[in-house]
């Protein structure tokens, strides 16, 4: 699904402030201590840049290159590749939910419409006025057996139903 | 067990015995349930004698493919030249299929001693566990797992790593998965070279799915031929094997069942049949990558990796996908195609266009704007789709397409013809 409805970033590059300091610089070399290659630690380092700033920008891709050697270019090659990381900013609360065919026939897309109404995201993909909410539609989040699973930033909600999600959207505000 | 449900007695609970009791997932718990036992047991042996008695005891690869895993463990170099490589696929992102995420949820130890089993056999140096990003619990579950045993020693001087995928189906594919764990891009690799010669970082490597692993441990301690013994059908295909069943049925969740199992036992009995007033339709029986079986099919297939090719589908990863009366297959395939055509890594022509077509042409007949060539047309992209990439994944989406027409046509006809209320597509 597309995230169109973004503002573009506001921070410029001279307001620009490194992620990988000190201490992260720390938790970066223990990651590289578990492969033979610099490159290997790519997936991880972008996950560290994702959990302290919420997402991922050019900027943010370029440190990255340089720590590990790498060239921007090639960085954001990885990163357009994997949907988890996200390159425009998102609501404070993040909602995946699954919508393939086994949580399809179970009732998922109502479970979206409820989480678009109850969140004001509205739209999915666009964040809801309040910044609070972006809500996003995936494929397969390998939990059939409990439809419809709803992942809200890394809280794995199982056999979500329309009328249970006023409850968690509450829960989270 | 009948994961989230309680054990039903025709189930074999050998992988799922523990599903449910938190204190399994610790390391004291394990070693009181036995646990680590078995990897002692095969630290003491010569790896060759490993690989041995895992090739007598029938264990096929539990990912999908069903490749025989000793023999898989073979084919690595058995004089070392270089580092070896062990990759564990936790990928699991099958339409379908859960069952990863219960072993690891549950019984982490049990994948942690397998892979360090397979590490021993195989003598590899490293091990990296590739987890799905959005598998936050496991991922979490299995850290604490892996500190836990490794600062009780158990893996000597094994070094195991979780590695942390980042939303993408094609990882599942193993050389993909060996790239993403390089710092790439999912792209699948051509073969050869196979792993085992040049796998990950360029260096031998074999790829095990973590129900495959998990399965190890037992064989070790009960023997080859116990594990042999458990087979209800074809001799080819031994052990038991959790089967995630979802869709229609009244309790969906894991269940375990030595092979050979009826499927019509498993969804009528295990998984209490169809919601009331509701009949089966179709099933898919091993993940949304395998042909689609009807009513009479699936009432009369044997699940195991013979049985269910005779009814002219795949054991696959045993994802078992059940559709009632009231499952629209032309919308349901319609989002089949688009879960492929979403993750399609688009290297190949024929999957990234391929794909992409299937969808939009399925979504054209929903509509109601649907040609009589349409379905002539699906059935010629299929085939233009299948045997021609670098990877199945465009196979993958055919398959449920060409099924689909086959045995469903009427309702295809039916949107085409106009005599169905068009359905718009989001």
């Amino acid at each position: 699904m597309s995230a169109g409805a973004h503002s573009s970033p506001s921070v410029g590059p001279e307001e620009y402030q490194p992620v990988f300091t000190e201490q992260m610089l720390e938790q970066l070399q223990e990651i590289l201590a578990r492969y033979p290659t610099k490159q290997a630690a790519l997936l991880p380092a972008l996950w560290l840049v994702q959990r302290a700033r919420g997402w991922i920008s050019d900027r943010h891709m370029a440190e990255v290159a340089e720590v590990l050697g790498l060239t921007p270019a090639y960085v954001k090659g990885v990163v357009t590749f994997y949907t988890m990381y996200h390159q425009h900013p998102v609501g404070r609360h993040f909602v995946q939910v699954c919508t393939t065919s086994p949580c399809n026939i179970c009732g998922a897309e109502a479970v979206v419409q409820a989480l678009l109404t109850a969140t004001g995201a509205k739209e999915l993909g666009a964040t809801s006025p309040d910044g609070k909410w972006t809500v996003i539609e995936v494929e397969c989040l390998g939990a059939c057996g409990f439809a419809t699973p709803v992942l809200v930033d890394d809280d794995f909600i199982e056999s979500v139903t329309p009328e249970k999600v006023p409850e968690i959207v509450r829960k989270y505000k | 067990m009948g994961y989230p449900h309680k054990p039903h007695p025709k189930e074999t609970v050998l992988l799922s015995r523990y599903f449910g009791e938190a204190d399994a997932r610790t390391y004291k718990g394990w070693v009181k349930r036995g646990g680590y036992a078995a990897l002692e047991q095969a630290r003491a042996m010569e790896p060759a004698r490993v690989i041995d008695i895992v090739k007598e005891s029938g264990l096929r690869g539990r990912g999908g493919a069903g490749f025989p895993t000793g023999l898989k463990w073979s084919f690595m170099p058995k004089e070392k030249k270089k580092p070896h490589y062990l990759c564990v696929n936790a990928d699991e992102s099958e339409p379908g299929t859960f069952k990863d995420r219960e072993i690891m949820r549950w019984t982490p130890h049990a994948l942690l001693e397998g892979t360090a089993i397979a590490a021993h056999a195989i003598q590899a140096d490293v091990a990296y566990i590739y987890i799905r990003g959005e598998f936050t619990e496991p991922l979490a579950i299995m850290e604490k797992a892996l500190t836990d045993a490794r600062s009780a020693g158990v893996f000597g001087d094994l070094k195991i790593h979780l590695h942390r995928g980042a939303g993408a189906y094609i990882c599942g594919e193993e050389t993909a998965l060996m790239n993403s764990i390089e710092g790439k891009r999912g792209n699948p690799r051509i073969k050869p070279p196979f792993p085992a010669a040049a796998g990950v970082f360029g260096m031998p490597t074999t790829i095990n799915n973590v129900e495959t692993l998990a399965a190890v441990p037992p064989i070790l301690t009960k023997g080859a031929a116990w594990y042999k013994s458990l087979s209800l059908s074809s001799p080819k295909s031994t052990g038991t094997k959790l089967f995630s069943v979802c869709g229609h049925v009244q309790q969906p969740g894991n269940y375990e069942v030595t092979l050979g199992f009826p499927l019509k036992d498993l969804v009528y009995e295990l998984c209490g049949g169809m919601r009331p007033g509701r009949t089966l339709k179709a099933c898919i029986p091993g993940g949304s990558s395998v042909p689609i079986l009807d009513r009479a099919e699936t009432e009369s297939c044997l699940l195991d990796y013979e049985g269910v090719v005779e009814r002219g589908s795949m054991l696959g990863s045993g994802g078992v996908i059940v559709f009632d009366d009231s499952a629209d297959m032309v919308y349901q395939i319609m989002r089949l195609a688009r879960f492929y055509a979403h993750e399609s890594c688009a290297q190949c022509t024929q999957c990234r266009e391929g794909t992409a077509w299937t969808t939009k042409i399925l979504e054209r007949i929903l509509a109601g704007q649907g040609k009589p060539a349409d379905l002539d047309l699906l059935l010629d992209l299929a085939e233009n789709m299948t045997g021609k990439t670098i990877c199945v994944l465009s196979d993958s989406c055919a398959a449920p397409v060409v099924s689909g027409i086959k045995k469903f046509r009427s309702e295809f006809e039916e949107y085409i013809a106009g005599r169905r209320q068009p359905v718009l597509v989001a």
